[in-house]
């Protein structure tokens, strides 16, 4: 949320017109679905930024002497392990937490790469004479036609299993949506008057690709980028789970989910945790997402 | 339309080229050289590395490489698997069926759950059924589906003991593979209990890999529906007294299915990245399986014909999207 206030701030319309993002504010208010995942989101990243501070137990503390003990509620649970503890006894609820920071860290710069690769190659490929733009638009046709998260497999099968080589895979991956909203958004834009005007004035082409036409492209990027972030969660753990993306010890909930997996039968906790934080970071999001599209998106907003 | 269609057509040829350049060069980047790899931890001599390489055609200019992969490829020649030593267009065709056995009974869900779950949450917009189905939809719509897989495990074969874990068939039965369909193959065969036990197989990977899909499906149909029932024409169905199922279920949901259709064909990528999970975890014999095992292995050249033939699937049934969608739709293939 904080990422896109901050880009509606910076867009020079919002201080032509500074009633902007209250008229955002007030139609983003109206979804409850879209407030409920805003709080939940807050809250998750909170959880991130102070996880050090919060975690009763370091992430990767091992107590021999308590593996597998059940959640505080479950007979043999004990308030020491509120969720449990894992194989190796460490505390679930302190790796649930620092696996927070792990989620944001990925959804930001997964976000942040797939967001300025494509912005800026949609950028080009609008502007860009034709046999340009068709060679960018066959790059994406082929990058999208290979099933996104087998292209990210073997992107890290190349690269080396790793966090960030994952993150890299991602955003690769994710990229093409990006240049075709950015490229569509741009060509609609292109044929209205105040670009012909700007054009007219002697605007130059950066002048005129970064502060004519972008800002008013915005809207859909906006949401995309929301989508993305649960999007590059999603991947990333799953990416986790069949051990191509963060490594163990790492408290990355799709890794906790793989190092777990033999215990699913005798340990439901060690399981059930990790994917609820994933679904409920996931889904805050998405909700979120969906409360930004009925608010920026004025076709929907009058229906 | 026929300008259109060649048009289509004709845009399929770079984005091939495209992919079989890239599925070539992967192997290439790849670290680490194949050959040290297949030798193993034996190791081999230099006398032996040299032939090998010359056996692969390591040795020569890239270029070269390029176009004896790309002759061989447009004669269904994609090499051999260095691991079972069997080609790789059989290996594929051999494992294919489990995956479209799988991904069909999970499309045949997310459609005939999706669409009505659609239409049910349009027609009663804003009321409780609507708000609830729409839930759904979205926790559907985020859910890591290898958390899914591995929760139903937990509830309904380990809890309940109704399903199996993994596998496509209990190991009692045997027959010999005539379609490569485990459904139609164990009701050819005869036995007793083997069609069940297939079914009993099928259930939860079914599930698993419907549930994007059955989520973005129930989307889809809602938003096309509210978009169709603001029309004239629906008004004036309802003002010549149809009832509403006629009205809802055959004057709007007919031209509410065009977006819908489009995106039931666009999910055969949903499907098959799904399936790499889904395969994965209840150790389905599939394409899936094949191409993360292979990742896993090292086996270069599963990994790039593997890689070619998933993303050609992926084209070829778009392409066909399209031209349908042309055929639907006359103001697309106009543009």
């Amino acid at each position: 949320m904080a990422d896109v206030s901050s880009s509606t701030n910076t867009t020079p319309t919002t201080t032509v017109r500074p009633g902007r993002f209250k008229e955002f504010w007030r139609y983003f208010r109206e979804n409850r679905g879209a407030v409920i995942g805003f709080y939940v989101f807050i809250f998750f990243l909170i959880v991130a930024i102070f996880a050090p501070l919060i975690a009763p137990f370091e992430p990767s503390a091992q107590n021999r002497g308590a593996t597998l003990v059940p959640p505080a509620w479950q007979d043999g649970g004990t308030w020491t392990y509120p969720l449990g503890t894992d194989p190796l006894g460490r505390d679930m609820l302190s790796r649930l937490i620092h696996g927070a920071r792990y989620s944001f860290l990925v959804g930001t710069i997964v976000v942040i790469l797939a967001a300025t690769g494509g912005i800026l190659t949609g950028l080009v490929a609008g502007f860009a004479p034709k046999w340009l733009d068709t060679i960018i638009m066959r790059v994406m046709d082929i990058i999208l036609s290979i099933p996104s998260l087998l292209l990210a497999l073997v992107l890290v099968a190349i690269l080396g299993p790793s966090l960030l080589n994952a993150m890299i895979a991602i955003a690769i991956v994710l990229q093409p949506h990006y240049v075709r909203l950015t490229r569509a958004a741009v060509m609609t834009e292109l044929s209205k008057d105040y670009v012909i005007s700007a054009r007219v004035a002697g605007a130059k082409l950066p002048r005129l690709m970064f502060i004519t036409v972008l800002p008013n492209c915005l809207a859909p990027i906006i949401v995309q980028a929301a989508l993305s972030f649960s999007n590059a969660i999603l991947d990333v753990a799953a990416l986790g789970f069949l051990g191509m993306g963060a490594q163990p010890p790492t408290p990355e909930w799709g890794t906790m989910l793989a190092e777990s997996r033999e215990f699913i039968l005798r340990a439901w906790w060690v399981v059930t945790f990790p994917g609820l934080a994933i679904l409920s970071t996931v889904l805050a999001i998405n909700l979120m997402g969906d409360g930004l599209r009925d608010a920026l998106d004025p076709k929907l907003k009058r229906s | 339309m026929l300008r259109y269609l060649l048009g289509r057509l004709l845009t399929f040829v770079p984005t091939f080229i495209g992919v079989t350049i890239i599925s070539f060069a992967f192997i290439r980047v790849l670290p680490g050289d194949p050959i040290i790899v297949m030798a193993g931890e034996r190791g081999m001599s230099d006398e032996r590395y040299a032939e090998m390489e010359q056996q692969f055609g390591f040795d020569r200019p890239l270029i070269v490489q390029y176009w004896d992969f790309l002759t061989g490829v447009l004669q269904g020649d994609l090499g051999q698997s260095y691991v079972t030593k069997r080609p790789v267009w059989d290996e594929f065709f051999s494992l294919f069926p489990a995956t479209l056995e799988l991904a069909f009974c999970a499309i045949t869900i997310a459609i005939l759950l999706g669409i009505p779950a659609g239409v049910i949450a349009a027609v009663n917009r804003g009321k409780f059924f609507d708000r609830a189905l729409m839930s759904s939809a979205l926790v559907g719509y985020s859910m890591p589906i290898f958390w899914w897989a591995l929760l139903l495990i937990i509830i309904f074969s380990g809890n309940l003991g109704w399903t199996p874990v993994s596998g496509r068939i209990d190991l009692l039965y045997f027959f010999p593979d005539v379609t490569g369909f485990m459904l139609i193959d164990s009701l050819l065969s005869g036995q007793d209990g083997a069609f069940t036990s297939a079914v009993r197989h099928l259930i939860l990977p079914s599930i698993v890999l419907a549930t994007i899909p059955l989520a973005v499906i129930a989307r889809q149909t809602r938003s096309a529906m509210l978009e169709v029932l603001g029309e004239d024409y629906i008004r004036t169905a309802r003002a010549k007294g149809l009832t509403p199922p006629r009205v809802n279920g055959v004057h709007a949901l007919r031209n509410a299915m065009i977006p819908v259709i489009t995106v039931i064909g666009l999910s055969v990528g949903m499907l098959l990245a799904g399936a790499i999970l889904t395969e994965t975890i209840f150790s389905w014999p599939g394409i899936g399986k094949w191409m993360v095992d292979s990742i896993y292995r090292r086996d270069y050249p599963v990994v790039q014909g593997g890689l070619l033939l998933v993303a050609l699937l992926v084209m070829v049934v778009n392409l066909i999207v399209d031209l349908l969608y042309g055929l639907i739709n006359p103001k697309i293939r106009k543009r």
